[in-house]
């Protein structure tokens, strides 16, 4: 066993916070206020390789590790938890299942313009009326000759507004179920795609979501992520190490609001005294600092697992929930600490604190985790 | 970055978990009935090096380190928490002579209490009017001739009636503040002047030995001192930090043991045509264990991590303890409440477990202590 972080760990660490403090934080809030997506941001870390962290070098990825890839989410986040988010579509969603099922060709064609900055990539798995059960999808792609042509609409996609390209799931055979998904990849510029306006978020408003619509979209078969039928399972292996960048998404906006919390409690006067003297305070930031170390741990072991090359599915599930879970209940403490200040637009407890509520949401909601580790708990 | 055990580390688990399902868990509820003390069981962990597991060899200690410590402590918790907890506080003394003893002193005590020719070692710091607080301790050790004589009570005394020995603290001097005063001493079982009261009786670790100690004028001599005067509460407080990591880990193999029982249980018991555990009401409420029980051992084995490298720990262990202790409040709350009726029976393992779990938040530094360590750290100025 060994608690400490490689060299390259602690150096992508550091220069993500320093990022952050200087390049995020200042801004955050007025990203949030005027729902403005951080175009400039997001080319900034494309420039320090941030937009395919665990993508090998030859790919135009930075080539590093998951450990570095959890840190350098909670770090970003910790700055602006939009700016994480879109990071972590493309990484997560985007580049980690092209590079993971795509053919050399495709990865040309598909994954080296994503990593370098030049196009943002977005993932598209729920509708409508399928959320949780992805299986019910409506979306179809019926083959014609050498192509597909994809009919339906898919929303909350998050970069949707921004995107180049889309990973979208789509049904080939219905009557298999699950098992009749495929994935396509998806150019935002083809005929017969179109885009619903941005959604109306309670947090990570800085972020782009939208619903998209395919009509009578023609995708050449060559386009076809995986063979026909693998969607689901494509989209459940992403997933899972989405997941591991959710949770350090929501640790780095736990992290924000601790030290948020810490400080004005060390500033705000009350009876005399500054109120992190009073127990009342002191504990809740006590209780604040073992959670977020707590999720920190649980993201860590799920990261080093999928950097091993085990399977790491319900660790990541136990580090999304758990993380997840824990960044509404700090960020919520956090506002009771800043009282009625935290209540205003004045502090950033209060965007902190819508901005944890989807990590319970997106990516699996907390009740789909439970799923996937009670399942692991009562199997043989 | 890195949780999986090395070979060393495995090896401990991997005895512990065979002693602690062969040897300890089958009399695990006779014993909680009886409150018998598991002195067989004491003696065969002592054979097996799990006494002195962080002593160094040259005292008779198996020297596998504090990782491995906890890992062999959360096997012996899922077991019997009486039998972990009597280890644990034998564990914490040997390592407090080790650490701060003259070569007389860890001569003498190390190889006895790591083999278990002692049965056990003793913490007294807590006393009737102080267990949080312990500055506020009465005990008096005054200097006559070539001895020290002790006068006083302790209180919660864990094994105090079967411990070769017990470091006691004590006034020394009341000049300076609060804690300035206070030395540490080794007394022996069978001091003349020391004796110990009825054992407490406790609603959970009821086979552990808990018991008062009265000090009325007993004298130890002069070397019995360990450490400096004026150095025990620092003594204390560095014992303490990482008795935190043997509390946690005991809090997380009682986790282990409520949702294995739990599991095993939710298979097997049909509701509405179908095992309980496939009715998401339940399912999730082992997961929830799962994920705390998962957290709490991760905070537990970082701060035995940081111990082992000889890095402040004082934080992470407050962490490691409060987590694990609170978690498994609810740990040992939901096993009760997945087996029904039959959960609040003695038939179950669950309602011992449900007993034996209660005392992890207090003893060894309350919860409200853990906070107070961790927000001090917290808000401690770079």
């Amino acid at each position: 066993m060994n608690v400490d972080l490689t060299e390259e760990q602690r150096q992508v660490r550091d220069l993500c916070r320093k990022f952050a403090d200087e390049e995020l934080k200042p801004h955050a809030r007025k990203w949030d206020q005027e729902h403005r997506f951080p175009a400039e941001a997001v080319r900034k870390l494309a420039e320090m390789g941030l937009l395919a962290v665990a993508v090998p070098a030859e790919w135009g990825g930075a080539g590093m590790d998951n450990m570095c890839y959890a840190l350098a989410m909670e770090e970003i986040s910790r700055g602006c938890a939009s700016t994480g988010v879109t990071m972590s579509v493309n990484n997560s969603l985007y580049c980690d299942p092209v590079m993971k099922f795509g053919t050399p060709e495709q990865k040309r064609k598909w994954l080296k313009p994503f990593t370098a900055g030049e196009k943002l990539g977005a993932f598209a798995l729920t509708e409508p009326m399928s959320g949780s059960d992805a299986a019910e999808m409506r979306t179809v792609a019926v083959k014609q000759g050498d192509a597909y042509v994809l009919n339906g609409a898919k929303n909350f996609i998050t970069n949707g507004p921004q995107a180049d390209a889309i990973l979208v799931f789509a049904m080939t055979d219905r009557p298999k179920g699950h098992k009749g998904i495929s994935a396509f990849l998806v150019p935002t510029d083809a005929k017969g795609f179109s885009r619903g306006k941005p959604d109306e978020k309670v947090g990570i408003r800085a972020s782009g979501t939208c619903s998209v619509f395919f009509e009578d979209l023609v995708v050449p078969a060559a386009d076809r992520l995986g063979g026909e039928g693998d969607g689901f399972k494509v989209a459940m292996a992403t997933l899972d190490g989405g997941r591991i960048g959710i949770a350090a998404q929501a640790l780095g906006i736990a992290r924000a609001a601790l030290e948020e919390a810490r400080a004005y409690a060390k500033d705000r006067k009350a009876f005399g005294q500054p109120i992190a003297n009073f127990q009342a305070i002191q504990f809740m930031l006590a209780d604040m600092a073992t959670e977020v170390d707590a999720a920190r741990l649980l993201i860590w072991r799920a990261a080093a697992m999928k950097d091993k090359g085990v399977r790491f599915s319900a660790e990541a599930a136990m580090a999304k929930l758990y993380a997840s879970e824990m960044a509404e209940r700090v960020t919520s403490r956090a506002i009771q600490i800043h009282g009625g200040y935290g209540y205003t637009t004045e502090y950033d407890a209060e965007r902190h604190w819508r901005d944890s509520r989807i990590t319970e949401i997106y990516e699996g909601t907390s009740e789909i985790q439970r799923v996937v580790i009670a399942a692991n708990i009562l199997k043989d | 970055m890195d949780f999986q055990p090395d070979d060393v580390q495995q090896a401990i688990q991997a005895a512990a978990r065979a002693v602690a399902r062969e040897r300890i868990a089958p009399g695990a509820r006779e014993r909680d009935r009886t409150g018998h003390f598991p002195a067989e069981e004491i003696r065969e962990l002592g054979r097996l090096g799990l006494l002195g597991t962080t002593i160094p060899e040259a005292l008779g200690g198996t020297g596998a380190g504090t990782v491995a410590y906890a890992l062999a402590m959360m096997e012996l918790a899922a077991a019997d928490c009486s039998v972990a907890v009597t280890a644990s506080v034998t564990n914490m003394v040997n390592e407090t002579i080790a650490r701060w003893g003259t070569e007389e002193q860890k001569a003498r005590c190390c190889p006895r209490l790591s083999s278990g020719e002692w049965l056990a070692g003793a913490f007294g710091l807590s006393e009737p009017h102080a267990g949080s607080d312990p500055a506020a301790m009465r005990t008096r050790a005054e200097r006559r001739g070539d001895r020290w004589v002790l006068n006083g009570e302790k209180q919660w005394i864990t094994s105090g009636d079967v411990a070769g020995v017990i470091v006691v603290w004590a006034r020394t001097d009341d000049a300076g503040g609060a804690g300035k005063g206070i030395s540490a001493f080794l007394v022996e079982r069978g001091t003349p002047g020391l004796s110990a009261g009825r054992h407490e009786a406790k609603m959970g670790q009821r086979s552990s030995s808990t018991v008062p100690l009265v000090l009325e004028d007993c004298a130890v001599p002069g070397g019995a001192m360990l450490g400096r005067p004026g150095d025990g509460m620092r003594i204390a407080l560095a014992a303490l930090d990482g008795g935190r990591i043997g509390i946690g880990a005991q809090a997380v193999g009682v986790m282990d043991a409520a949702l294995e029982a739990s599991v095993r249980y939710a298979r097997e018991r049909q509701a509405f045509g179908r095992p309980i555990a496939q009715h998401q009401a339940i399912a999730f409420q082992l997961a929830d264990v799962a994920v705390a029980r998962d957290a709490a051992r991760l905070l537990v084995l970082r701060a035995a991590m940081l111990k082992e490298a000889g890095r402040p720990f004082s934080r992470e262990a407050a962490m490691a303890k409060l987590f694990a202790s609170e978690a498994a409040q609810r740990a040992v709350a939901t096993g009760v409440q997945v087996h029904g009726g039959y959960g609040y029976t003695e038939e179950f393992v669950v309602e011992r477990l449900y007993r034996d779990a209660r005392v992890q938040t207090i003893y060894e530094g309350t919860s409200e202590i853990q906070r107070l360590v961790i927000s001090r750290d917290l808000l401690r100025d770079p």
